[in-house]
C-alpha cells in the first residue's frame, strides 16, 4: 500500500462568478522514498490539490466536494480537527513557495522553528532550540546559533527558503510537500536546495510531492510526474515516459515552451549584428568604474557596525546602440543595483555613467528629467509595479503627458497605438490591472516603458514572475519591440536560459563585480571565468537522462558551505 | 531611534505654535470678554482689571508676552478665578480626568479588541455580524445619549451603581468609564477586526496551520501581533482624545475634571484658561501620537530594522 493514495479529489471554490472547479477529480499516489512531481501552470490547481489534503485552503470559499486521501490507511479528508492537527507538520510537512511571505515577520526564526517540536514531540524549549540550531546547520546556514535569533527579514530569499525547509523537516515527516520550493531562487541556490531535499529524502526515506511549473527542475528530481491542467491530471507516468514518450498535447506544448538557446537558428535572435559593432561605433551607454556602496547599520543602536556593502564595485561596461546586453548574476550580486545606478535611482558612490555623451552622475535632478524620457525601466513584478487604482489608459497616458509627448486630444489615439504595439486588445483600455493576467500586466508594463520612445530600456527580471508559456510570449514581444523601435536594452535576469534566448552579449556579475563579458554564443560555449562555469553547470535541463548525469558531476562543483547571508 | 524621537519632537514645535497662535487670536476675536457680565460694572473698574491683566496693551504685545510666559512654563493667571493660576487649575482637574480616561481606555481595549478579534475569526457569520453591529451602534450613539441611558437602566432602574459623582460612593466610577470608553471600544473593535482579517489571510498564518499548531496558538501568537498594529497606532491619539473629550461625560456625571473647566472657560471667555488647556491638550496629543509610533516601531522588527538603517 502506498504511503499516500489520493482518489478522485475534488475541490471547488465558490466565487461571485459561480463555482470554480479548481481540482476536478484527480487521483495519484506516492510511496516512501519516492518523488512525485505535479507539473502545471499557475491556476492549474496543483497547489490547491495539495493544500486540500491537509485542509489548508480557506473554507469558505473553498470546499472539498469529494474524494479520498488515504495516508497510512487513514482518510485525511474525513479526519477531525484534532487528528489533522497532529498530522500537519508532524507526519506531513509543507515547504511553501514564497519564503518572503510564508514566515511570520514578527517572530524570530528560532521561535518559528521550535514550534513543531514543542507541539508534536512535547520537547522542552531548550531541547527544541538545540535541535533547531542543528537543523539550521544541516540546511547550510552559517553560524546557526547566532542566526536563530534573527528575524526573517534579516535573511535573503534563499536563506529564508532554507529556514522554511528546516522548519518542515524538523519533525522528520513521512511525507514532504514542496510547493515550487526553488522558483524564487537563483540557479546555484536552486541546485543546492534540490540536492538538500534529495539527500534528506534518501537519508530518511521520506516521500516527496514536488509541485513545479519548471520541467527542467522536475526532470532532475522526480520519479513520477503528473501533469495538471484546469484541475485535471492530463497525463501521469514515470519521468522517462513523460519526457521521452509524451502522449498529451498539453505536455508537448509545455516541453516546447522551455526557452533553450540551443534552438536551431536562435543563436542570435536580436536584431543586433555583431559584425557591425566595430570599435569606432560610439556606444549609447558606457559605464566607467561605477561604484555604488551602501552603509549597513546592523548590530544594535549603540554599537553601530558601519560595514560598507559594495553592491556595485568598480563596474565598467558599454552597450552599443541596438544591442541587447544580458546581465546575469544571482540575487545579491548587485545586478539590480547596477540597473538602478544607471538610471540614477540610487545615489552612485563614484564613477561615471555616460549616456549618449552626457555623464548622468553630474546632472541635477532637474537636468535629469529630460534624460529620463530617453531611458525607461521594466520591473520584475507586474503585480506590484502597476498602480492598482489606475486604468491601462491612465498608466500609459501618464508618461506621454508628463513628458509633453501628447496633448489631451491626441493621447487616446497614442495610447491605443501603444496597446496595439504590445498586443493588448483595444477594448481593455478602461480596465484596471487586477482584471488582467500576469502576462497581460507585463504587457502593460512594457507598454508604459516604451511609451516615451526611449532609446535605452533597462528590463529588470521582466519575465521571472511568469509561467513558461507566457514567458516565451513576453520575450518574443520584447524582441519584436526592440526591432521595431530600435531600442537598446539592458536585460537583467538570474535565468540563464532566458538571457541566452534574448541577449546579443552577456555580462556576468558576482559580488558586485563584473567577472566576464562576452557574446552569448562564446560565453555559453566557452565560459572563461570559474564562476560563469559554475553558474552554467547549475542550470537544470529538461531531460531526465542528462539530468542524472549532470547531478553526478554537480555535487563536485558546488562547495558545501555558502557565504551568502 | 534617538534621532527619530528627536526629529519628531522638533516637528511638534511648529504644530504647537500654530495651535497657540490660532487659539490666541480666535478667542479674542469672539464677541464679549472675560469681564463683560450681566451686571453693569463701572467702566473704571473694567479699565483697572484690563490693565491688571495687560488686556489694554496692543494685541501683538499681549501675544509676545504670552509666548514668553509659556516658554517659562507659566500659563498665566485665570481671569475668572481670581488669585488662582491656570497651572493650578489644570493640576487640580487633570488627575481626575486622567483616571477617568485611563479606565475608559481599559474598557475600550478589553471590549473592543476582544470583540474585533472574535469577529475576525469567522468573518461574515453571525459571530462577525453581531459584535460589529453593536460596534456600529456604539460609534453612532453620542455619549450624551449613552450616558443618561446607562444611568436610567443601571442607576435608576436596577439600582446597581450610583448615578453620579466620582470617588464618593463605591462603584460610581463604572458608568462614566463605560460611557466614555464605549465609542472608542466600538472603534477599536472595527480596527482590530480589520487588522486581524488582513493578517489571518497572510501566507504565514497558513504556514503556522501547516505546522499543526492549535488554532488558539495560531491566532494568539501568530495573528495578534501583526493584527493589532493598527490598534496600537491608534491608542496614543485615542488616549489624548479621551482626555480632551471627557467634557460631556464629566458634565453628565458631575465629575470635577479638566473637561468641565475647559468648557466653562470657553463660556466665560477666560482667555488664559482656554489657551492654557488647549496648549496642554495639544501637547498631550502630540506626545501620545509619538508614543504610539514608538510602540509600533518596537513591536515590528522590520520597522525597527529600517529605522536603524536610517530610512
Amino acid at each position: 500500500m502506498p504511503l499516500l493514495e489520493v482518489d478522485n479529489l475534488t475541490t471547488h471554490f465558490h466565487t461571485r462568478e459561480g463555482v470554480v472547479q479548481a481540482v476536478d477529480g484527480i487521483s495519484f499516489s506516492v510511496d516512501r522514498g519516492e518523488t512525485l512531481a505535479i507539473v502545471g501552470e499557475s491556476g492549474s490547481g496543483k497547489s490547491v490539490a495539495c493544500y486540500s489534503l491537509l485542509k489548508l485552503i480557506p473554507q469558505p470559499p473553498g470546499e472539498i466536494v469529494a474524494g479520498r486521501a488515504l495516508f497510512e490507511g487513514k482518510d485525511l479528508l474525513q479526519a477531525d480537527k484534532k487528528t489533522l492537527q497532529q498530522i500537519r507538520g508532524n507526519d506531513i510537512a509543507i515547504i511553501f513557495q514564497d519564503p518572503m511571505t510564508c514566515l511570520n515577520p514578527y517572530l524570530t526564526v528560532g521561535e518559528q522553528l521550535i514550534e513543531p517540536l514543542i507541539y508534536h514531540h512535547s520537547s522542552s524549549r531548550k531541547e527544541a532550540t538545540q535541535r533547531a540550531i542543528e537543523i539550521l546547520g544541516e540546511v547550510g546556514i552559517v553560524e546557526p546559533e547566532k542566526r536563530i535569533n534573527s528575524y526573517p527579514h534579516e535573511f535573503s530569499g534563499g536563506m529564508r527558503q532554507r529556514v522554511m525547509i528546516a522548519m518542515a523537516l524538523i519533525t522528520e515527516p513521512k511525507l514532504l510537500i514542496c510547493d515550487e520550493p526553488t522558483t524564487a531562487l537563483d540557479v546555484t541556490i536552486q541546485a543546492q536546495i534540490l540536492d538538500l531535499v534529495k539527500a534528506l529524502q534518501l537519508k530518511r526515506n521520506i516521500a516527496v510531492i514536488f509541485i513545479s511549473h519548471d520541467l527542467a527542475v522536475v526532470a532532475g528530481v522526480a520519479d513520477k510526474v503528473a501533469v495538471m491542467k484546469d484541475g485535471l491530471i492530463v497525463e501521469q507516468g514515470s519521468v522517462d515516459d513523460i519526457f521521452y514518450n509524451t502522449q498529451h498535447e498539453y505536455t508537448k506544448k509545455l516541453l516546447a515552451s522551455i526557452p533553450e538557446g540551443a534552438k536551431p537558428g536562435a543563436s542570435s535572435p536580436g536584431t543586433f549584428n555583431p559584425d557591425a559593432s566595430s570599435i569606432e561605433n560610439k556606444p549609447l551607454l558606457s559605464i566607467n568604474g561605477l561604484k555604488t556602496h551602501f552603509h549597513d547599520y546592523s548590530g544594535g543602536w549603540l554599537k553601530r557596525n558601519q560595514k560598507v556593502i559594495k553592491a556595485v564595485d568598480d563596474v565598467s561596461l558599454s552597450i552599443q546602440p541596438g544591442e541587447i546586453l544580458g546581465l546575469v548574476g544571482e540575487s545579491g550580486s548587485g545586478k539590480s543595483t547596477l540597473g538602478r545606478s544607471i538610471l540614477q535611482l540610487v545615489p552612485v558612490t563614484s564613477g561615471s555613467v555616460i549616456f549618449d555623451g552626457t555623464d548622468l552622475t553630474q546632472l541635477s535632478s532637474a537636468q535629469m528629467k529630460p534624460m529620463r524620457r530617453r531611458m525607461q525601466m521594466i520591473f520584475q513584478d507586474p503585480y506590484a509595479s502597476l498602480n492598482p487604482r489606475m486604468t491601462v489608459f491612465d498608466t500609459l497616458a501618464e508618461p506621454l503627458l508628463y513628458h509633453g509627448l501628447a496633448t489631451r486630444k491626441t493621447v487616446t489615439e497614442q495610447v491605443l497605438a501603444l496597446m496595439d504595439d504590445v498586443g493588448l486588445a483595444r477594448s481593455a483600455i478602461r480596465k484596471y490591472p487586477h482584471e488582467f493576467s500576469g502576462g497581460q500586466r507585463q504587457r502593460i508594463a512594457v507598454g508604459r516603458a516604451i511609451a516615451t520612445k526611449p532609446e535605452l530600456v533597462i528590463a529588470d527580471e521582466p519575465v521571472s514572475a511568469l509561467d513558461v508559456t507566457i514567458q516565451a510570449q513576453i520575450l518574443d514581444l520584447i524582441l519584436t519591440l526592440v526591432d521595431k523601435h530600435h531600442l537598446t536594452m539592458l536585460f537583467i535576469s538570474h535565468d540563464l536560459s532566458v538571457v541566452r534566448y534574448i541577449a546579443d552579449r552577456i555580462a556576468v556579475m558576482h559580488h558586485g563585480k563584473l567577472v566576464e563579458t562576452g557574446s552569448t554564443e562564446s560565453l555559453f560555449s566557452a565560459p572563461q571565468h570559474e564562476y560563469t562555469q559554475k553558474l552554467l553547470s547549475a542550470i537544470p535541463v529538461a531531460d531526465p537522462a542528462r539530468e542524472r548525469e549532470r547531478q553526478m558531476t554537480l555535487t563536485k562543483l558546488i562547495p558545501e558551505s555558502t557565504s551568502e547571508i | 531611534m534617538f534621532r527619530f524621537i528627536l526629529s519628531r519632537l522638533l516637528q511638534a514645535i511648529p504644530v504647537l505654535l500654530i495651535v497657540i497662535t490660532a487659539t490666541f487670536f480666535l478667542v479674542r476675536a469672539a464677541p464679549g470678554g472675560p469681564f463683560s457680565a450681566e451686571k453693569a460694572v463701572p467702566p473704571e473698574v473694567i479699565k483697572a482689571l484690563e490693565a491688571q491683566y495687560h488686556l489694554d496693551q496692543p494685541m501683538w504685545q499681549q501675544y509676545v508676552g504670552y509666548l514668553n510666559d509659556l516658554a517659562h512654563g507659566d500659563f498665566g493667571p485665570s481671569f475668572r478665578y481670581p488669585g488662582r493660576t491656570v497651572n493650578e487649575l489644570i493640576a487640580g482637574g487633570l488627575p481626575i480626568t486622567a483616571e477617568l480616561a485611563l479606565y475608559a481606555m481599559l474598557v475600550a481595549i478589553i471590549i473592543g479588541v476582544c470583540a474585533g478579534v472574535f469577529a475576525a475569526l469567522k468573518p461574515n457569520t453571525p459571530q462577525d455580524y453581531i459584535p460589529m453591529s453593536a460596534a456600529m451602534l456604539g460609534i453612532c450613539m453620542p455619549s450624551f445619549l449613552m450616558g443618561p441611558l446607562l444611568v436610567l437602566i443601571f442607576g435608576i432602574g436596577l439600582e446597581w451603581v450610583p448615578v453620579s459623582g466620582w470617588g464618593d460612593l463605591p462603584g460610581d466610577k463604572i458608568l462614566p468609564s463605560i460611557t466614555l470608553g464605549a465609542g472608542y471600544a466600538a472603534f477599536l473593535a472595527r480596527l482590530s477586526r480589520g487588522g486581524m482579517l488582513e493578517v489571518m489571510s497572510q501566507d504565514y498564518i497558513r504556514t503556522a496551520r501547516a505546522k499543526g499548531l492549535p488554532e488558539r496558538v495560531v491566532v494568539l501568537k501568530h495573528g495578534l501581533r501583526g493584527g493589532l498594529i493598527p490598534v496600537i497606532a491608534f491608542l496614543g491619539p485615542a488616549f489624548a482624545g479621551l482626555l480632551s473629550g471627557s467634557f460631556v461625560v464629566e458634565t453628565i456625571f458631575q465629575i470635577p475634571g479638566l473637561g468641565r473647566f475647559y468648557v466653562q472657560a470657553a463660556f466665560n471667555r477666560d482667555y488664559t484658561m482656554i489657551l492654557g488647556t488647549t496648549v496642554f491638550f495639544a501637547t498631550l496629543i502630540v506626545l501620545f501620537n509619538l508614543l504610539s509610533d514608538i510602540v509600533a516601531v518596537w513591536i515590528n522588527p522590520k520597522l525597527r530594522h529600517q529605522l536603524r538603517e536610517g530610512h
